[in-house]
């Protein structure tokens, strides 16, 4: 975000705070977390941050019923647990939640697919929130109408709570190629690209200047182990959340918190050595079992969580 | 002559890529530095902004030796978690601290993201944007500590013999000088070097 001229001014500022933060997160590992215990455990393993969470993905898709934001006690709870910054998620489309969120003080909000989503429309003007948001993508045009709505962190939707990788990767490489694509056509090809996209043409041509998002792009959804946050990573995502595969055996039951800060570290790690086989080889080497998970494939589409939002 | 200067950013997690493209701008070679063994051929260190707590566990006891060893003999500049990482005490939570600036740092202390700010201070006498994330204050100064920057009223930018700091993150402003005037730090320790101990030791 780099700009060569200081006149930055009202909204640029505040968006320049929003993906200010998102930068000091690269190279990171997000956790996600549902108790102060889990996230003194994050934060020793090197967590960058923590998403505050009442159920992770996993337990939500095993248990069903309508998923909210976090009791804000709850929130509060990690919140002093920790000094790293601390997330949560709101419904998509809720701006009241995110309206509490910000409130409360947490330091991103994701406005996320993994709840259940309360508004089938429209998605929360993050424009009018000082508080940071960052959304899920499967796309490039996704992505961008997300940041066209004031989005200042863009991850990969991926499939949230089942320990597959499949669709993290899926979603990774489709905004990279889409990207790759509109640096090499004309300015007139743009507009119909927009079109395509259903973005933003000002949006579009940034992209197929710069060749990136004009936000920071990480990757979530079923990453479980060091060699999945170490391949979408390789694959262009600038860090990783790591949302049920941490703190996890199954969908149901919590690892041991000896396992989940073990297993936490080694993602960590492979986070920042994710281009050097011989570190990632040594973090693998000692994790047993990584959380069972469910395949995507066997999955019906009306489970999927992807799908919500648009 | 000029010779291009191997500058090293410590890329463990942070914002090292804003670093290096700012260094790339103003001519600098620029290596990424994950390992303890690339520190022997860079002639500076810039560790970014980031998570200090993050940069402790990845560096590990041994890494953290090797840094401090580099630290106290060659030019380093910290920004935000860097300028944690360089004091000698830091608070809220105390956590190590490399020594190679006499001063203290609390971490957080101005708050939480909804705190941070853009607001301009003060670098050598001449007005600058300052980008606060999340920022740490410097809540002491030793006595052979410069202060090259203020906002208000704090210190936000140090100098200590070869080791620089900011609490705030010129690398996400289109300002280059604070970079600039660590890439003279560098030419300048590279002189001393030369021309023994007692030659000049300025900051442009």
């Amino acid at each position: 975000m780099s700009s060569s001229n200081g006149s930055n001014t009202g909204n640029s500022t505040s968006l320049r705070l929003k993906t200010g933060l998102a930068e000091m997160l690269k190279g990171g590992v997000i956790m996600d977390v549902t108790d102060a215990k889990q996230a003194e455990i994050a934060e020793k393993a090197g967590a960058a941050a923590v998403m505050a969470l009442e159920r992770v993905p996993a337990q939500i898709r095993a248990e069903g019923g309508v998923a909210r934001m976090a009791s804000p006690k709850k929130i509060r709870e990690i919140m002093g647990a920790v000094d790293i910054p601390v997330m949560a998620k709101c419904r998509i489309g809720h701006f009241a939640e995110a309206q509490i969120l910000e409130e409360l003080g947490v330091d991103y909000i994701d406005e996320s697919e993994v709840l259940t989503p309360a508004d089938e429309t429209h998605h929360v003007d993050k424009h009018a929130f000082k508080v940071p948001f960052v959304c899920g993508a499967r796309n490039l045009g996704e992505a961008l109408r997300r940041i066209a709505e004031g989005a200042a962190m863009i991850r990969t939707k991926g499939e949230a709570g089942t320990g597959d990788v499949v669709h993290a990767v899926k979603h990774i490489r489709q905004i990279v190629q889409e990207m790759k694509i509109l640096t090499v056509l004309g300015e007139e090809e743009l507009y119909s690209k927009a079109k395509e996209h259903g973005a933003p043409y000002e949006l579009i041509r940034m992209v197929a200047k710069a060749g990136k998002l004009p936000v920071p792009n990480f990757s979530a959804g079923g990453i479980a182990t060091p060699a999945d946050a170490a391949l979408v990573m390789q694959l262009g995502a600038e860090a990783v959340f790591v949302g049920s595969g941490i703190f996890m055996k199954d969908s149901t039951t919590f690892a041991e918190p000896a396992e989940a800060e073990k297993r936490a570290k080694a993602i960590v790690k492979a986070a920042t050595h994710y281009n050097d086989p011989k570190v990632l080889l040594e973090v693998s080497e000692d994790l047993t079992g990584a959380m069972k998970g469910l395949a995507i494939a066997a999955l019906d589409e009306a489970n999927l969580l992807q799908t919500r939002g648009w | 002559m000029l010779k291009t200067k191997k500058i090293g950013v410590l890329a463990l997690q942070g914002d090292f890529d804003a670093h290096r493209r700012r260094l790339e701008e103003l001519g600098a070679e620029v290596v990424l530095v994950k390992k303890p063994e690339q520190l022997a051929d860079i002639d500076g260190l810039v560790i970014p902004g980031g998570e200090s707590s993050t940069f402790l566990k990845l560096l590990g006891e041994e890494g953290f030796a090797q840094l401090r060893q580099f630290v106290l003999a060659k030019p380093t500049f910290g920004t935000c978690a860097g300028a944690i990482l360089l004091a000698k005490a830091v608070e809220n939570p105390p956590q190590a601290g490399l020594g190679a600036l006499d001063i203290d740092v609390v971490r957080n202390a101005y708050g939480r993201q909804r705190d941070s700010s853009i607001r301009e201070g003060t670098f050598q006498g001449a007005p600058i944007e300052m980008v606060f994330i999340r920022a740490p204050k410097i809540s002491r100064l030793g006595p052979g500590v410069e202060v090259l920057a203020t906002e208000g009223k704090d210190p936000v930018a140090v100098r200590q013999g070869k080791t620089m700091a900011a609490t705030f993150h010129p690398e996400l402003s289109g300002d280059p000088h604070v970079h600039r005037a660590f890439l003279q730090l560098v030419e300048d320790s590279e002189d001393n070097f030369r021309d023994g101990p007692s030659s000049k030791h300025r900051i442009p």
